[in-house]
């Protein structure tokens, strides 16, 4: 029994080959709609997939466990005291507190000076969490922020600007008048804190870290609006946030919109469902494709069934039987709709890979999207090919075969 | 009675053509005997064909009773009468009816798959009857590689494939020229001589000639012609 199945469908395939292959021009023209559809979906995945890793990379990089306090205050107080700072600090699980004090200033050294530079007030706090910053030289230490010493980072941007040349190390700059020494040099890849760069990438004289109490004094402004609250373990964000947030109502005397606390990790979440309900929608508009690659299918199926009437016949007088037919039929639409869910992957994965490359994204294979594409067309090859299929199994063989 | 290959009794085939009832067989009997060659002759639109058919069981007939091989035709399922038309019937169609993207040993292999024979043994089968009927050069000819004669003696193969009690032919010659109907007809005579029985249709007396039983049907009606061969 079994074996007689599979020599039916070893020969109903080797006929569907034949008689696709026989009509190549016919037969690709009607898979079109479903290499459209199918590369459409592959596509639209795989590049939905490189942006969410890239974008949740980043995210992830730029700090699961830390929650950023921007505290606009009220018109009575407009910031953050020091005091409220020790209170943050001293919350359970807090590991650390930095603070974030930036300005821009025109920025000199001997032979040079610049406009619109970025000057960043950190304390020790942000350099353990960021330990890569540091290119040469040496990160801030509790003891420059406590003494507001005028020490400072730059990154290339300043470095090429202020130095050119030059070796910037124990150098001074002066910051709106006031002299710095230079203790270190930071590194290029400063990717690592994206808030950061989208803050200095609007300005076009580079980055210059000094510690925060320096750059209060600097600025003349006593409250900070702006900090990073750093947690021991993943696990206690939520439970230091509401902390947080009752010591900052404190601060604040329950005044609404006097503060905003940003949970980098739920921000990522919402990120994440965001992406992933937009490949939802993009992949829905795309299996409209599909469904009229269908249709396609079924239409050229109900041809193929209505020119191989005597075949039909013949097979029946031969000994097939009506499900036997419908089989083949079956088969056919499925291996024509299957070969072009094979092209619209191919095609899919290589739109997606030149996408990647122009991006500068990382390619990524997803195996579930060309497993979706595969066994989306392969389903349409049953559902559109079922009624044509079903409509050759009832053809009378006498009527097939009167035009003998 | 053990010796009949079939009986049909008061067989009527009634068809609908528009709102007029057409009756295209009125009644007919026949009996054939295991091992009988015999031809059925008559104009063109008698009802041959119909005939062939409801022996071919591809067809029932509007009233009357068909017994193949003591089978009551008429309770048999579209299943039954299937795997029946597999293994008691070969088909030979005037215009050969062979599938042209086949080339002859895989149109002989037909009939084997719905048989369920594994593929080895179809293909030794296959190549045994087109031995049988002349084309063992021709295996890997597709049809439209042969003659005419050489394409219908696939389709003969094709239908001896399955070892089926009964070759059923509807005009064999008719889109031959006279000297390849001559041999495809000494082809039949063999086959009767080996014992299968033939039902052969045709509408020309010199080629009902070879039959050793003549049947007459004229307008849906059976007579028995003279024996010829006696
Ligand atoms: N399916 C059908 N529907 C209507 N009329 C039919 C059908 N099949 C055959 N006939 C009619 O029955 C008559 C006999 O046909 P047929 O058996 O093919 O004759 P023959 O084979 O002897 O030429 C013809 O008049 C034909 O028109
Ligand atoms: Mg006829």
């Amino acid at each position: 029994m079994l074996r007689k199945k599979l020599s039916l469908w070893k020969e109903s395939m080797r006929m569907s080959v034949m008689n696709i292959w026989s009509s190549k021009m016919r037969s690709f023209l009607t898979v079109l709609g479903i290499v459209i559809g199918v590369m459409a979906i592959i596509a639209l995945i795989t590049i939905m997939q490189s942006a969410t890793t890239e974008v949740t990379d980043e995210f992830t990089a730029m700090g699961t466990g830390r929650l950023v306090v921007n505290a606009q205050g009220t018109p009575l107080k407009s910031g953050l005291t020091v005091a409220d700072m020790e209170a943050i600090r001293a919350i359970p699980n807090v590991q650390g507190v930095s603070p974030t004090v930036t300005s821009t200033a025109t920025v000199k050294s001997d032979n040079a000076w610049v406009e619109d530079v970025t000057i960043d007030g950190y304390n020790e706090v942000y350099f353990r969490r960021n330990a890569e910053l540091v290119g040469r030289g040496r990160a801030l230490t509790p003891l420059d922020v406590e003494s507001k010493n005028r020490v400072a980072l730059l990154d290339s941007t300043a470095v090429h600007h202020l130095f050119y040349a030059q070796d910037p190390m124990g150098r001074k700059v002066y910051i709106r008048g006031y002299e710095f020494t230079i203790i270190g040099v930071l590194s290029d890849a400063d990717s690592s804190d994206v808030l950061a760069q989208a803050q200095s990438d609007g300005t076009d004289g580079g980055r210059i870290i000094i510690p925060y109490s320096t750059a209060m004094t600097l600025t003349g402004t006593r409250n900070i609006a702006s900090l990073s609250v750093y947690v021991t373990d993943t696990a206690y964000t939520q439970q230091v946030q509401s902390a947080l947030e009752n010591e900052l109502n404190a601060a604040f005397n329950y005044k609404d919109d006097s503060y905003r606390v940003i949970n980098m990790e739920s921000l990522l979440d919402t990120m994440d469902t965001m992406l992933s309900m937009m490949t939802m929608l993009l992949v829905g508009i795309a299996s409209i494709a599909l469904l009229v690659g269908g249709i396609g299918i079924m239409n050229m199926m109900l041809v193929t069934v209505s020119e191989r009437t005597t075949e039909i016949g013949l097979r029946k007088a031969l000994g097939a039987e009506p499900g036997q037919i419908q089989l083949q039929f079956l088969i056919e639409s499925i291996i024509l709709s299957l070969s072009g869910g094979v092209i619209g992957v191919a095609m899919g994965l290589a739109v997606s890979y030149l996408f990647s490359v122009i991006a500068g994204f990382g390619f990524v294979v997803s195996g579930s999207a060309i497993a979706l594409g595969v066994g989306f067309s392969a389903a349409v090859g049953i559902v559109f090919g079922w009624a044509p299929a079903r409509k050759a199994s009832a053809l009378n063989p006498i009527d097939a075969l009167r035009s003998i | 009675m053990d010796d009949d290959f079939f009986r049909m009794t008061g067989i009527i085939k009634r068809y609908q053509m528009g709102d007029e009832l057409q009756t295209v067989l009125r009644g007919v009997n026949l009996t054939v005997r295991e091992g009988e060659f015999v031809s059925v002759l008559g104009p063109s639109g008698s009802g041959k064909s119909t005939l062939m058919n409801i022996i071919g069981c591809l067809d029932t007939p509007t009233e009357g009773q068909y017994i193949l091989r003591g089978r009551d035709i008429g309770k048999q399922d579209a299943r039954q009468l299937a795997a029946i038309r597999n293994r008691e019937i070969g088909f030979v169609f005037q215009s050969f009816q062979l599938l042209p993207r086949l080339d002859a040993l895989r149109n002989v292999e037909l009939p084997l798959i719905y048989g369920g024979m594994p593929e080895k043994k179809r293909m030794e089968r296959a190549e045994e009857v087109l031995v049988r009927v002349g084309l063992q050069d021709k295996l890997y000819h597709h049809p439209n590689q042969l003659s005419g004669g050489q394409q219908q003696r696939v389709a003969i193969a094709r239908a001896l494939a399955t070892n089926p009690s009964i070759l059923l032919a509807d005009e064999p010659t008719g889109a031959l020229d006279q000297a390849t109907g001559k041999q495809v007809m000494s082809l039949f005579e063999e086959i009767a001589q080996e014992g299968r029985n033939i039902i052969m249709i045709t509408h020309d007396l010199s080629i009902a000639r070879h039959a050793r039983r003549v049947v007459h049907i004229l307008d849906g009606m059976l007579t028995e012609g003279e024996s010829l061969h006696a």
